[in-house]
């Protein structure tokens, strides 16, 4: 453990630590632009020099490593004059424009001047303008602010995996662009913007809609995937202007995919904002009253199992339970979340979690992903698993259609029947998984959606047992999710009752007659034409396929404007916050669940979201561990059964428009049409 | 004064064969098994022992480099990287010696690998040098074929693979990190130090980098030993060394000198003196482009090597000797200096890239005296702000000319801004 004295600060740090960092544990603060914890060491802004006894020039703190009996400056005259004078070289070409910037506010060059700046400019030539760069419908580029720190270009080569940005030219000559000015196709590219310094690469759908300052900022947990990813909501009066990550070393780290980030437009429009009750074939506008009314009305002499309800992906936990205990004082037993009919086993909970959890990939030494496309399904995680394939020394499998998933793995095959090789041990990837220490498997909703999506579940029950991927503190059986109210909803046990129907058991008892009442609370990714002859009441916030098909509407709340649990895919309890009031007549769900059992003269057992809350926690106990992942048995589950030999189709074709708020948003459709529809945006030259 | 039989370089004008039969008629290649077989550690300890500088400009230690690589195995290959990227201007004593005595070089590699542990040697050459590159691979593959070098080189039992590579012209792939990065395909751009290449270099293995004059006179030490090149020159800056003059000199000239000789006696036994007598004389730059000139009354005494020329606040740099006369307008020169700075820049780190751009953009204001007086002091001062901040040594070196043309020749700068604002001066000028 080498000792060094910073700013006469006697130290210990271990070795190998840099000098930046032993500073920051000795209290020494120092500037810096192009280091960042997370990506790899640059060295190029210089402005984290400092003075090193013995040495003649000034040292780059964040670049050389910490020596036994070092004496460090950081704020002496020396130290501080080749600071000023680096601070100045960046300000000498930078355009300082910072009044029609959206860097403004909370920028680290403007922050850094103010502290190491002169007050005036001795450059008086001409200042430096260089072009603007496409790069895609996330990302607005003002390049003339550029400081060459190249952030962006080593977060989208080393977290992003695509070797997309890179800098051309040299000397003052040097720019940062995309080849050949294409769109990042990166499915975190947005976390450039946060990494950018100033103003160069700035959010392009937030652009000049507001300044930092005039946001309410809201820590809330993110919907768009089954990850959880931690976010803050930033807004303005009644609307959502932007969407940023917050530090969750367990799922996300710092970043954030560009779906949960950009699609946050979506809800401002397609909104339900007021009641809407279908007369004479048309949905029109009505009072909450005369909704209840309604539903009332109808619900009058149906028996409870000809009433079947389904839960949305992106339905908080409240909502979901307050559901299930109205269909259970109705008599229902047909419940259902999962709406794609993915074969998960309720019953045994470590069945459908990602039980590794998403920090534990980085100790993992095999994994075999089986019909899932994490890039797609959860980017952040497939992050992770970047992250573990580039410190080395591991093994990854793929059963399912090869795509780019940023990192270099086996591919086992297309088909399904591969897995039957695997666990009889055939496969020579058995053996992979056999002999490593850490083996882990996740299985995608591709696979368990399938018609043999039990068999799969089965089969990957069994390959945990044949290569021992459970043991001791170590988990390796992984489900992952694309619901983010998924695994909530498994855990409040919003599934059939005995004898009730499930998914596709009450869309065919729609057509049949067998079921006449559907209650639809944010479901909307069904064949919502089977629901035709039924009497559908839709609760949810976006007028997408479930309120087409609905004859009456009761208008809810979005993530962001209501307080909600959410169960991420590794059982992690987390609470989202509301930033912002629902729109018009619309409530948050859970209360009109609540006042509708009123009506029906079922009235649930509660007044108060923490009531809701203490039934939750005596429902299932991941919910009184909120932010934390409780522990779960490990138990017998899934059946045996053949597998198809046909390909895994993956669950997300499209990233970008996965649920009503993104489908509704004019970012993600941007993005739809850049990336998947394959007409990327041409540079013009004049565009804005 | 070096005499004849002292001299390493015998085919510096290319007066004789140049290639292996000529080479070997002037004795390289004599023995080359014996010096392998006298061990690793003797080689090192000649090399030490022989005081030899770097050629290359900075002027470190050769041996003690060179003792630096990892003694123990560590599994990973060794590597010997020759630099023959020849880029600062005025210099031009690589090429000569790849021109017309490139088996100096092969057979320093052969020497200098060995002794490093390093099965294999690069040659990274200039992208302009055609004839040199051209004629060094006749002679690479002349030496395979006479089983010099290849498996079992000189029958020494030691494998030694060669290969010369061809740069595209950047400036900044002399710089030995950024050469190492240009060498493994990507761009060149210094790395940060540490890990110093000696133990991460090339493909993240121990390498050493050497300049070619470094190599190419390491077989000569070896067979003549350390002792007769540390008997010439001064201590601590022994042997001999390839001087290029060029400028206002009756006869530029490459010429193999003593280390130490002085700087007059240099110009004119070799050059013939300067263009109409040494009172003509305005200043000289000692050591290549990136060493601050040296007035002419500097000029009457100074010793050419590192430590004199050090102490007068310059630099024995290449040894590439750049004259003026009166007839030159100095601070026209020096800007053409700083733009040429400002034009390699990599890119890679604030300071150079965008002190260099200011530098030369105020310097071009002074050659027209469109300036103020304290923007001389400014100009200064922004030079030291590049000097010493920068991850390579561009930055010092686009620092030094400016600054020896302030600490030598202000009065010219000053005279010019006044009478650019007594209107004596165009702004054309």
């Amino acid at each position: 453990m080498p000792k060094l004295t910073i700013d006469g600060v006697e130290i210990e740090v271990d070795p190998g630590v840099t000098i930046l960092q032993a500073a920051e544990y000795a209290g020494a603060e120092i500037p810096r632009f192009c280091y960042h914890d997370r990506l790899s060491i640059a060295g190029n802004c210089r402005m984290c020099l400092v003075e090193v006894e013995k040495s003649p020039k000034p040292v780059a703190s964040c670049a050389m490593p910490v020596g036994e009996g070092m004496v460090v400056h950081t704020k002496s005259e020396k130290a501080v004059k080749a600071r000023n004078g680096v601070m100045e070289f960046l300000l000498i070409n930078h355009p300082l424009d910072c009044p029609i910037c959206d860097q403004g506010g909370e920028c680290d060059l403007q922050d850094q001047a103010l502290a190491f700046g002169n007050d005036k400019g001795r450059f008086v030539e001409q200042k430096r303008a260089v072009k603007d760069k496409y790069m895609g419908p996330i990302v607005s580029t003002v390049m003339t602010r550029c400081i060459h720190c190249t952030r962006c270009v080593r977060f989208i080569d080393e977290i992003g995996g695509v070797a997309e940005i890179g800098a051309t030219g040299r000397g003052e000559d040097t720019e940062i662009t995309t080849f050949l000015e294409q769109s990042l196709t990166s499915e975190l590219s947005g976390n450039v913007v946060d990494l950018c310094p100033v103003g160069a690469l700035t959010n392009k759908p937030y652009a000049f809609t507001a300044r930092s300052w005039e946001l309410r900022k809201t820590e809330s947990v993110d919907v768009m995937d089954a990850v959880g990813t931690n976010i803050r909501v930033d807004s303005r009066g009644g609307e959502v202007m932007r969407v940023l990550p917050r530090l969750n070393e367990w799922i996300n780290e710092e970043w954030l995919a560009d779906k949960s980030r950009n699609a946050c437009d979506g809800l401002k429009y397609q909104r339900l904002d007021q009641p809407y009750i279908r007369r004479d074939g048309k949905l029109q506008p009505a009072e909450w009253s005369e909704a209840f009314d309604a539903i009332a009305e109808k619900l009058n002499g149906v028996a409870g199992q000809k009433i079947g309800a389904l839960v949305g992906d992106t339905v908080d936990c409240e909502s979901t339970l307050a559901l299930k205990d109205l269909m259970t004082a109705l008599g229902s037993a047909n419940l259902d979340c999962r709406q794609d009919g993915a074969a998960i086993d309720p019953s045994v909970r470590a069945s459908y979690l990602f039980n590794t959890t998403i920090a534990g990939i980085e100790e993992a030494d095999s994994i075999l992903l089986i019909g899932t496309n994490p890039r797609k399904e959860a980017p952040i995680l497939n992050a992770r698993i970047r992250k573990r394939f580039l410190a080395g020394g591991v093994n990854i499998g793929v059963v399912g259609e090869a795509a780019d998933l940023t990192y270099v793995y086996d591919h086992i095959s297309d088909s399904a029947d591969a897995l039957s090789k695997i666990v009889d041990g055939s496969h020579p990837f058995a053996q992979v998984l056999k002999d490593s220490e850490r083996p882990m498997l996740v299985i995608g909703m591709g696979a368990l959606t399938r018609a043999d999506g039990a068999a799969v579940l089965g089969a990957g029950y069994a390959i945990a047992e044949f290569t021992g991927m459970v043991s001791g503190d170590w988990n390796g059986f992984n489900v992952l999710h694309t619901a983010a109210a998924r695994v909530g909803a498994l855990d409040v046990g919003f599934v059939p009752g005995e004898g009730g129907k499930d998914t596709q058991g009450i869309l065919e008892g729609a057509s049949s007659g067998d079921i006449q009442v559907v209650y639809l609370l944010g479901a909307d990714e069904l064949d919502t034409a089977k629901l035709n002859d039924a009497f559908v009441i839709y609760q949810g916030h976006h007028g997408d396929a479930g309120a087409h098909v609905a004859d009456v509407i009761l208008p809810g709340a979005a993530y962001t404007e209501k307080n909600g649990t959410y169960v991420n895919t590794e059982g992690r309890a987390q609470l989202g916050q509301r930033a912002i009031f629902p729109p018009g007549d619309a409530r948050e769900d859970w209360t009109i669940i609540r006042a509708l059992s009123e009506r029906l003269g079922k009235t649930l057992p509660y007044d108060s979201l923490e009531q809701v809350r203490e039934k939750l926690r005596e429902t299932s106990p991941g919910f009184g561990h909120i932010d934390d992942v409780a522990a779960t048995e490990w138990e017998q589950f899934g059946e045996s059964g053949s597998i198809e030999a046909s390909a895994f189709t993956y669950q997300v074709s499209n990233y970008y428009q996965t649920d009503p708020i993104s489908r509704a948003s004019r970012t993600m459709a941007q993005c739809t049409q850049d990336f998947v529809m394959g007409k990327t945006e041409k540079a013009t030259g004049t565009h804005g | 004064m070096l005499q004849d039989q002292d001299r390493i370089f015998t085919n510096l004008y290319g007066e004789h064969d140049w290639r292996l039969a000529g080479a070997r008629s002037r004795g390289d290649w004599d023995a080359t098994k014996e010096l392998i077989h006298m061990g690793r550690d003797w080689i090192i300890e000649e090399m030490k022992a022989s005081g030899l500088r770097g050629r290359g400009g900075a002027g470190f230690p050769t041996g003690l480099k060179w003792s630096f690589m990892p003694k123990t195995e560590t599994g990973r290959p060794h590597y010997l990287v020759v630099n023959a990227d020849e880029g600062e201007p005025g210099t031009c004593k690589d090429r000569d010696m790849m021109r017309f005595d490139p088996h100096k070089l092969i057979e320093g590699c052969l020497l200098a690998s060995f002794a490093m542990n390093a099965h294999s040697c690069y040659i990274y050459i200039r992208g302009e040098f055609y004839t040199e590159a051209s004629n060094l691979q006749i002679a690479i593959d002349e030496a395979y074929e006479a089983g010099l070098i290849g498996k079992n080189a000189c029958g020494s039992g030691w494998d030694f693979d060669l290969y010369l590579h061809r740069g595209a012209g950047a400036y900044i792939c002399g710089e030995e990190t950024a050469l190492i990065e240009s060498l493994e395909g990507k761009k060149g751009q210094p790395r940060l130090k540490p890990p110093f290449p000696a133990g991460v270099g090339l493909y993240g293995c121990p390498t050493t980098v050497n300049n070619v004059e470094s190599i190419a006179v390491a077989p000569t030490i070896l067979r003549r030993g350390g002792s007769w090149f540390a008997g010439l020159g001064r201590p601590n800056n022994t042997g001999t060394k390839v001087f290029c003059i060029s400028g206002h000199v009756n006869r530029p000239c490459n010429v193999e000198e003593e280390m130490g000789i002085p700087l007059k006696e240099l110009i004119n036994k070799h050059c013939g003196g300067v263009i109409g007598g040494w009172d003509n004389l305005q200043g000289i730059i000692p050591g290549g482009s990136s060493v601050p000139c040296l007035p002419k009354n500097i000029c009457d005494d100074i010793l050419m090597d590192f430590d004199s020329l050090r102490e007068v606040k310059s630099g024995l740099g290449t040894a590439a000797v750049m004259v003026m006369d009166q007839s030159v307008d100095i601070i026209a020169a020096i800007t053409r200096l700083s733009a040429f700075y400002k034009h390699e820049s990599c890119g890679q780190c604030t300071p150079c890239r965008e002190g260099t751009g200011w530098l030369y953009r105020v310097m071009k204001r002074m050659v027209s005296g469109e300036a103020s007086l304290e923007e001389i002091d400014m100009l200064e001062e922004v030079s030291y702000q590049i000097e010493g901040h920068t991850i390579c040594a561009l930055g010092d070196a686009a620092a030094w000319p400016v600054q020896g043309l302030i600490r030598h020749f202000r009065p010219q700068m000053e005279q010019r801004i006044k009478d650019y604002r007594d209107g004596k001066v165009s702004r054309a000028a």
